[in-house]
């Protein structure tokens, strides 16, 4: 499973570029779907596992999730100028989707018709969030630790509406010291 | 509507993702007290719907606050609203990013990744079920999610055609 140096699939600028554009014009209701989708399952650049992996890492760090794991993604396949293409891949149309949606809004705004297919359309992107979970859950080991520490951290943001920084400077320590008995 | 201090926001929104551990959720709350509180840029209906178009537009969440910039000053807004979220990423993740690469098997960045992949995987979990309570108000949008699920997880069929069907839905007045 370990991949060296030599071993590790050099991806071009150019097709970081384009994978992350579609990542990213595909990406309605939020892009932790697409991106595992088009990574692990269509392109296969990474196992469920090493997506996971990356996944955490981009959450922990501060700013736009899915930002964080298409920079790192990016530079696992193409250091610094791979990071830069997937950025601007990733930036680029959603910034010209959104000028457009504004100048939709200004005029359309108000139309019923519009407001009603946004609300099936976030309907069914609730629906492919869920699955995520889904399938990401099957890589969790089958031991009692992990599975409470992912049911705390959902009780304690979800369902009693707790900020985020408190449940997760609560929970993250003892969840990374058990983590760390582990292997040692 | 006052007057648009497009540098003060630019400050703003920089120190602001750089405490946005966790995504561009949790920053929602200050961003709504600086546009529609403090600046008076656009109502809170606005501020809403803005929200929530560009949560179902393509493209990261967080293009909200451009979507934002882009209403209130053109396209100077949208400079001065999305900048600031590439600074984080341009420099703390690369960071990360090449120390990880560099040292995968570090016994203390393994230690991290495994032990807060079982929380990221709940705090996604409590997304869903927000945004499904967000949207769904009776039991047919409830079924509507089910269905998606259940489709995904059992069928290789590309998911923009769910979204379509979610769409379609919604225009006819099924959920």
């Amino acid at each position: 499973m370990e991949q060296t140096e030599l071993e590790r699939p050099r991806n071009s600028a150019l097709a970081l570029f384009l994978t992350f554009s579609r990542i990213t014009l595909s990406g309605f209701g939020g892009l932790t779907f697409w991106t595992r989708y088009v990574l692990v399952e269509r392109e296969r650049w990474l196992t469920q596992r090493e997506f996971l992996d990356l996944l955490v890492l981009a959450q922990l760090l501060p700013g736009p999730n899915a930002l964080n794991l298409t920079v790192m993604v990016g530079y696992r396949f193409g250091r610094w100028k791979g990071a830069a293409a997937a950025v601007a891949g990733f930036l680029t149309c959603p910034c010209l989707v959104v000028i457009g949606l504004g100048v939709l809004y200004q005029h359309y705004g108000a139309l019923p018709q519009f407001q009603r297919a946004l609300t099936g359309m976030s309907i069914a992107a609730a629906g492919l969030l869920l699955s995520v979970v889904i399938k990401l859950a099957t890589v969790l080991p089958r031991r009692l630790l992990p599975w409470l520490f992912g049911a705390l951290a959902f009780v304690g943001v979800g369902v009693l509406r707790w900020p985020l920084p408190w449940v997760v400077a609560a929970l993250a320590p003892w969840a990374v010291a058990t983590a760390w008995k582990e292997k040692a | 509507m006052d007057r648009v201090d497009l540098g003060g926001w630019f400050l703003h929104l920089l120190v602001l993702w750089f405490v946005a551990i966790g995504g561009p959720a949790t920053i929602l709350p200050d961003v709504h007290r600086y546009v529609v509180e403090m600046h008076h840029l656009v109502t809170t209906k606005e501020f809403a719907e803005l929200y929530t178009l560009a949560q179902v537009a393509p493209g990261p969440n967080a293009m909200y606050v451009t979507l934002i910039g882009w209403h209130v000053a053109g396209l100077s807004g949208v400079a001065a609203t999305t900048l600031p979220l590439l600074v984080p990423a341009s420099t703390l993740t690369l960071l990360v990013g090449h120390l990880n690469e560099r040292y995968p098997n570090a016994p203390l960045g393994r230690a991290i990744r495994r032990g807060l992949a079982p929380i990221t995987i709940g705090l996604m979990f409590a997304s869903a079920t927000i945004l499904m309570r967000a949207v769904n108000h009776d039991w047919r949008g409830y079924s509507m999610t089910l269905l998606t699920v259940t489709v995904v997880l059992l069928k290789p069929w590309n998911p923009l055609w769910l979204l379509a069907a979610g769409a379609l839905a919604g225009i006819f007045g099924l959920v």
